[in-house]
């Protein structure tokens, strides 16, 4: 399978990251030479085997479904490129 | 006084127990190596100040008799590794102000243990690489260098080609080597810390998934993921390996199971073990140097006792692109938390999706945001059964392939752990990204089946550079591996760099 540009893009937008018309041959080509490197998996005959789902085979480990940490207002916003207050700082998302 | 920087950890360790030194003294030796070596890159921070009072701690416990098994031992961390109060990268401009509120796991470890921090290390921008030149900071350079090669001879720094240490832990492999750590964190999603370790005469480990934890390690590809430690030999490693590993509650794919003293089996005898040669991994165009190091590696094991047989793994052809698909949508998915809104880089946006968008761009390097891009493509609509189901199937037979192997009494596999030496910088896949993939063959299978990997120095390239060998375990077995490690070390000794040209 290979990816044409508007796949570039629609893939790019998904993905959140803004690409510029120059970038998005660029990024077809390499795209492409990933894909077609993957390609050789479709001769294994994978018809009766399990996905691999847990790398290590053990118990989930549980917790209690209690409260074990908070009130670190402070050090969670600490990062936070804008904020008031105690709360993370966005564009309006609600008209 | 001989150079402090020249001991391994258990030499200083003696040293520090004998009083010949203090904590203070062996740190001090360390920040000035660090000084000289700048021009290597290896530190993207210096953490001289916490370092010296650390120190100063260590040589208060070790007076009051309470020293940890690391006491005083000065360790450089890799920059994805979260530290309390320390700017933490992951090498990305996403994260360049990031100054984690809390510590990881493994490095609390080592802090409970005794060592000292000396500062954080390069890698790949979020450990996606090979070389360490997807580092949104300088290039770090392998303190090798080609025979007659003038490398670091010219005005302000280096002429000719400096190599690359491998990647994505570059820093903490050019730190070891270089002598600007005693031993150093590292983290392996493919082959991260076994291919660096072999393209610096170094020691790194892999262990089992599960058995260190990965809370606090800023993440790429979860089911992949595992630290692990890069030293100056094999009972260093296994000193620190004993450090780093232990269960831990904040991470729920850690297991609760024991922590062996694994320094006890480094030495051990090998005697009447069996060792397997997978043909597989004999690959066509494979450098005649590198065919010639495994040989000689099976021959040192032979006359060490153990059987060699040569064992099959069938599926090793589809480790490589089943992991181009598996690394990058657990990285797609993992990723999407860089939003330039909690933390890390913002750039305005007319609303919150060109916010989103126009961060990401910016903030991403080129093979990070080309990673997220085929991530998102492989899990997206329509997509998901031919491409990430099926590579989790192919997961499925490479496990199985390990496990018969293992169930046929074969107590390790030998193989070579990267298919060439150290390159120059600039020499690899800048046409095609596939190019610098293929440095993993032979490491990423072991990722992929979740096992216990270890890369041992064993040889030199016609031109004068190191080459390594890797052995692969059982599940949980990351002992053998330190035993038959030792074997290669004791027959082949260690690989220093003689030529200290960068100052």
């Amino acid at each position: 399978m290979s990816v044409d540009q508007a796949t570039v893009r629609r893939i790019a937008h998904l993905a959140r990251i803004a690409v510029t018309d120059e970038e998005v041959p660029h990024l077809q080509d390499e795209l492409n030479a990933i894909l077609a490197f993957v390609e050789q998996l479709n001769e294994v005959d994978v018809s009766n085997v399990e996905p691999m789902t847990s790398v290590t085979p053990m118990a989930m480990k549980k917790r209690q479904d209690v409260v074990s940490d908070g009130g670190i207002a402070d050090l969670i916003v600490a990062n936070a490129p804008e904020r008031e207050g105690h709360f993370f700082a966005v564009p309006k998302v609600v008209e | 006084m001989t150079d402090l920087t020249q001991l391994t950890i258990a030499e200083a360790c003696d040293g520090l127990t004998k009083k010949t030194f203090s904590a203070a003294d062996l740190t001090q030796a360390y920040l000035a190596a660090m000084e000289k070596g700048r021009k290597l890159n290896a530190y993207v921070l210096e953490t001289p100040e916490k370092a010296v009072a650390m120190a100063a701690a260590s040589d208060a416990r070790i007076a009051r008799g309470e020293a940890g098994p690391l006491e005083g031992i000065p360790i450089g961390v890799k920059d994805l590794f979260c530290t309390k109060d320390v700017r933490t990268t992951a090498c990305s401009n996403i994260l360049a102000n990031f100054v984690p509120p809390y510590e990881s796991t493994v490095t609390s470890n080592l802090w409970r243990d005794g060592a000292v921090m000396l500062g954080k290390l390069n890698n790949d921008e979020f450990a996606m690489g090979s070389s360490n030149e997807t580092s949104c900071f300088p290039t770090p350079i392998n303190p090798w260098r080609r025979q007659g090669s003038n490398a670091g001879v010219g005005p302000g720094g280096i002429d000719g080609t400096p190599l690359v240490p491998g990647g994505s832990s570059g820093g903490s492999s050019a730190a070891v080597a270089a002598m600007l750590c005693a031993g150093a964190t590292a983290t392996d999603t493919g082959g991260s810390i076994r291919q660096p370790a072999a393209l610096t005469g170094t020691v790194g480990i892999k262990p089992t998934y599960g058995r260190v934890s990965r809370w606090g390690i800023v993440a790429f590809a979860s089911s992949l993921d595992q630290a692990g430690p890069i030293a100056r030999d094999v009972k260093d490693a296994a000193m620190l390996l004993r450090t780093f590993a232990g269960a831990d509650a904040k991470d729920t794919t850690c297991v609760d199971r024991e922590v062996p003293d694994y320094a006890a089996a480094v030495g051990k005898s090998i005697k009447g073990m069996t060792i397997g040669i997978p043909r597989e991994y004999r690959i066509d165009g494979m450098p005649e140097e590198i065919q010639k190091l495994w040989d000689d590696g099976a021959q040192i094991l032979k006359e060490a006792g153990a059987n060699i047989v040569e064992i099959s793994l069938p599926h090793t052809k589809y480790a490589l692109p089943a992991y181009y698909i598996v690394a990058p949508a657990e990285a797609s998915s993992n990723l999407a938390r860089y939003d330039g809104v909690r933390y890390g880089l913002r750039e305005p946006g007319k609303d919150i999706v060109d916010l989103y968008e126009k961060t990401r761009a910016k903030g991403f390097g080129k093979e990070v945001r080309r990673r997220i891009m085929i991530g998102t493509y492989v899990l997206s609509a329509g997509y998901y059964d031919a491409y990430y189901v099926r590579a989790q199937k192919l997961r499925t037979l490479i496990k199985q392939d390990f496990e018969q192997a293992y169930a046929s009494g074969v107590d390790a596999i030998l193989t070579p752990a990267t298919p060439s030496a150290a390159f120059g910088i600039g020499e690899k896949g800048s046409a095609d990204p596939v190019e610098m993939y293929l440095q993993d063959i032979f490491t990423v299978t072991v990722n992929m089946a979740g096992l216990p990997g270890i890369a041992v120095p064993a040889g030199l390239d016609p031109q004068g550079l190191p080459l390594g060998l890797q052995l692969i375990g059982r599940a949980f077995d990351e002992e053998t591996l330190f035993s038959v490690a030792s074997v290669i070390e004791k027959a082949k000794g260690r690989f220093p760099v003689s030529d200290r040209w960068w100052g």
